[in-house]
């Protein structure tokens, strides 16, 4: 297991080698180049390419690339265009807040998505298995933006009960330790603020997590479906256990392992792909960080965020598989 | 009679819903098992035998399997009235059943000793440490070499027989008044096949567990067996004991079976085989069930059910016009069912 974990470690390096030649290519096609953004229209030529030689724009490719990976290798991520700050410095805020939803948006996916698909399956063609079958159904096909304006205009509109936007109230600023709010809150042991910033926190978890949770609810439920099928199943029952221990022990140890798989792949899309639901709750994640810096050309910002968020991807994806070994007695990793 | 019905079943009706309507897969069927004493249920696939057990057990697949009519009545308590929860204190407890599966009964997720303990814990009050050495007992009992250490091993680490005595271990645990063995030796191999039959035989003499044999293999009714049920297409069509049966069958059908056993003294060219094929539950509305297949039909089997006539007063009974006695007349529940159906 220690050594199939260091393999799969050593791995990543090639994998992000190609990332970052994909990335940096990519985005040095997008028409536009960042000293012409930072200078304006109306900017002299002169001073354009002043600004492109400073910034070492004018090399050719493969010496900026080197000296990108180089910097990478020694850990330098590189230095915003645009603030002049480094990279490493600035991005773990934003980092932070989009782990915060995310995690909380996974979290109300998880535990709703796999109760409502056991819930299914247990009590197939049920009214509430067709219910929420159709809620899923609905749930996935559902836009996100339009969602998440939807419930800033119930909730936060018509109701008052919750804030449209932001992370925190801006009357009332958290002093930021770890830049995760809520544990920043409860590490200073204010209540108050830690309500509010759970308050601003609601809202946009709850339309993040509407597709993750959709999927996740049908493939538990097909699953487990499955599983109730089998012999083992049977042979518990027959022994005189209750449906209950039926279905939350024997079944859904054995229907877990697609499930694990979707909440990986999940995890890692929401932690890359937030960008909707940000920019609607005025949310500082990475997902707009990424954005705007492709706005600015912000070459250095864009390749580093990438490569950051493709690198919690694939680390997810590896404590996926390494779960799969701890669920199942059967799979060794050699 | 100095022994007690442990376990009677009375006119069980069973049927499934499917998209095509009803289809009853028993249908009228009385037997009795009785305290300590090894009863063989004998047909081809899908005679009914399986859907007998499950609706023993209370274990019909929710919502489509039900049972339509008679009692199934366990030590005088009649089991299809039973509440859900009584179903649950029976099951496992006085009532417990093993599969034909082994490979595939257990689950492959628990160790060995998750799933034993399980079974000890639901039904008595006993700690978990000695839950774990009355598994250990229990693993010995079956004859499983290194108990304490097979305890912690999860399913897959067995071989086939070693799972089949897993899991006559899990059903033995509370020493049940009766176990279902729904064909427990039909997935393993020969020799593994006579290490169970003598386990459960064994068991049977010391525990005075009942046991109810389904099996499809003669041999097997030969080998443990002291009375036998002949099913076909949902009705029983011969009962008897062991001996009578194999020296005097009198149902075409039982007297098929017997011939189509592979007979080591004589050298057969082609193995006997019954013509035709079960047919499906529900199809026959008429007329003795065996009549298409049978060699001896004659025009009343198309179209009246016989019923079960008494051969002697043991207890052999035959559902045969063949062996309608002189005098008596044709006249029970099934004739009525069938010509209603």
């Amino acid at each position: 297991m220690f050594a199939y974990t260091v393999r799969r470690v050593l791995m990543v390096i090639p994998v992000l080698l190609g990332m970052s030649l994909v990335v940096f290519f990519m985005i040095r096609a997008i028409p536009g180049n960042p000293a012409q953004v930072i200078l304006g229209q109306k900017a002299t030529k002169e001073a354009v390419a002043a600004l492109t030689h400073k910034l070492g724009l004018d090399q050719p490719w493969y010496v900026q690339y080197v000296k990108y990976v180089g910097g990478l290798l020694q850990g330098d991520l590189g230095e915003s265009i645009r603030t002049g700050s480094a990279v490493a410095d600035e991005i773990w805020p934003y980092l932070a807040a989009t782990l915060e939803l995310s995690l909380a948006a996974m979290l109300i996916a998880i535990v709703v998505g796999v109760n409502a698909g056991i819930i299914s399956a247990w009590f197939q063609n049920s009214w509430f298995d067709y219910a929420a079958m159709v809620l899923a159904l609905v749930g996935v096909s559902m836009p996100i933006f339009w969602l998440g304006l939807m419930e800033q205009w119930v909730f936060a509109i018509h109701l008052d009960l919750l804030p449209t936007s932001g992370r925190e109230d801006i009357r009332n600023p958290i002093e930021p330790i770890t830049h995760l709010y809520l544990v920043d809150t409860l590490l200073q042991g204010n209540t108050d603020q830690f309500v509010q910033v759970l308050q601003h926190l609601i809202l946009p978890s709850v339309a993040l997590a509407t597709i993750p949770m959709a999927i996740i609810a049908r493939i538990t439920r097909s699953s487990m479906l499955e599983v109730m099928k089998s012999d083992y199943i049977r042979t518990a029952r027959a022994k005189g256990l209750s449906m209950f221990w039926v279905v939350y022990k024997h079944s859904l140890k054995n229907a877990i392992i697609p499930v694990l798989t979707v909440i990986g792949l999940q995890t890692g899309l929401l932690l890359g792909g937030a960008i909707l639901t940000e920019t609607i709750f005025s949310w500082p994640g990475i997902g707009r960080y990424i954005y705007d810096a492709i706005g600015y050309r912000d070459y250095p910002v864009i390749q580093s965020g990438i490569l950051i968020v493709a690198t919690i991807f694939i680390f997810i994806n590896l404590i996926v598989d390494l779960l799969y070994a701890a669920v199942d007695p059967r799979i060794k990793y050699n | 009679m100095n022994k007690q019905h442990v376990l009677e079943v009375k006119g069980l009706k069973t049927s499934f819903f499917t998209d095509d309507g009803e289809v009853p897969a028993v249908d009228d069927i009385d037997f009795y098992i009785d305290e300590g004493e090894i009863l063989g249920i004998v047909g081809e696939s899908g005679c009914g035998k399986s859907v007998t057990s499950l609706s023993i057990m209370g274990l019909l697949p929710k919502g489509i399997g039900k049972i339509v009519g008679g009692d199934i009545l366990f030590k005088g308590e009649n089991l299809v009235r039973a509440t859900e929860k009584r179903m649950k204190q029976i099951r496992g407890n006085e009532i417990a059943m093993i599969f034909q599966e082994p490979m595939t009964s257990l689950n492959p997720l628990f160790t060995i000793g998750n799933q034993l303990m399980e079974a000890i814990r639901i039904h008595t009050n006993l700690s978990k440490k000695e839950a774990r050495l009355r598994a250990i007992e229990m693993l010995k009992l079956v004859g499983l070499p290194r108990a304490e250490e097979i305890i912690d091993e999860y399913p897959h680490q067995l071989s086939g027989g070693m799972r089949q005595r897993v899991m006559i271990a899990m059903a033995m645990v509370c020493q049940p008044a009766v176990l279902i063995a729904d064909e427990p030796t039909t997935a393993l191999d020969v020799t593994i096949q006579a290490q169970i039959l003598k386990l459960m035989k064994d068991l049977n003499e010391n525990f005075q567990t009942a046991i109810m044999m389904i099996t499809h293999d003669l041999g097997v009714v030969a080998e443990v067996c002291q009375r036998v049920v002949v099913m076909y297409s949902g009705k029983i069509v011969e009962e008897g004991d062991v001996r009578t049966i194999f020296k005097d069958p009198k149902h075409p059908y039982t007297v098929g079976l017997i011939q189509s056993v592979p007979d080591i003294r004589e050298k057969k060219e082609r193995l006997y085989s019954i013509p035709g094929n079960v047919p499906k539950p529900g199809s026959i509305k008429q007329g003795c069930r065996f009549a298409a297949r049978c060699a001896h039909a004659f025009d009343r089997c198309f179209q009246e059910t016989p019923k079960l006539y008494d051969i002697d007063d043991k207890g052999h009974r035959v559902r045969c016009f063949l062996h309608q006695r002189e005098g008596e007349i044709n006249s029970d529940r099934a004739v009525v069912a069938g010509e209603r159906a």
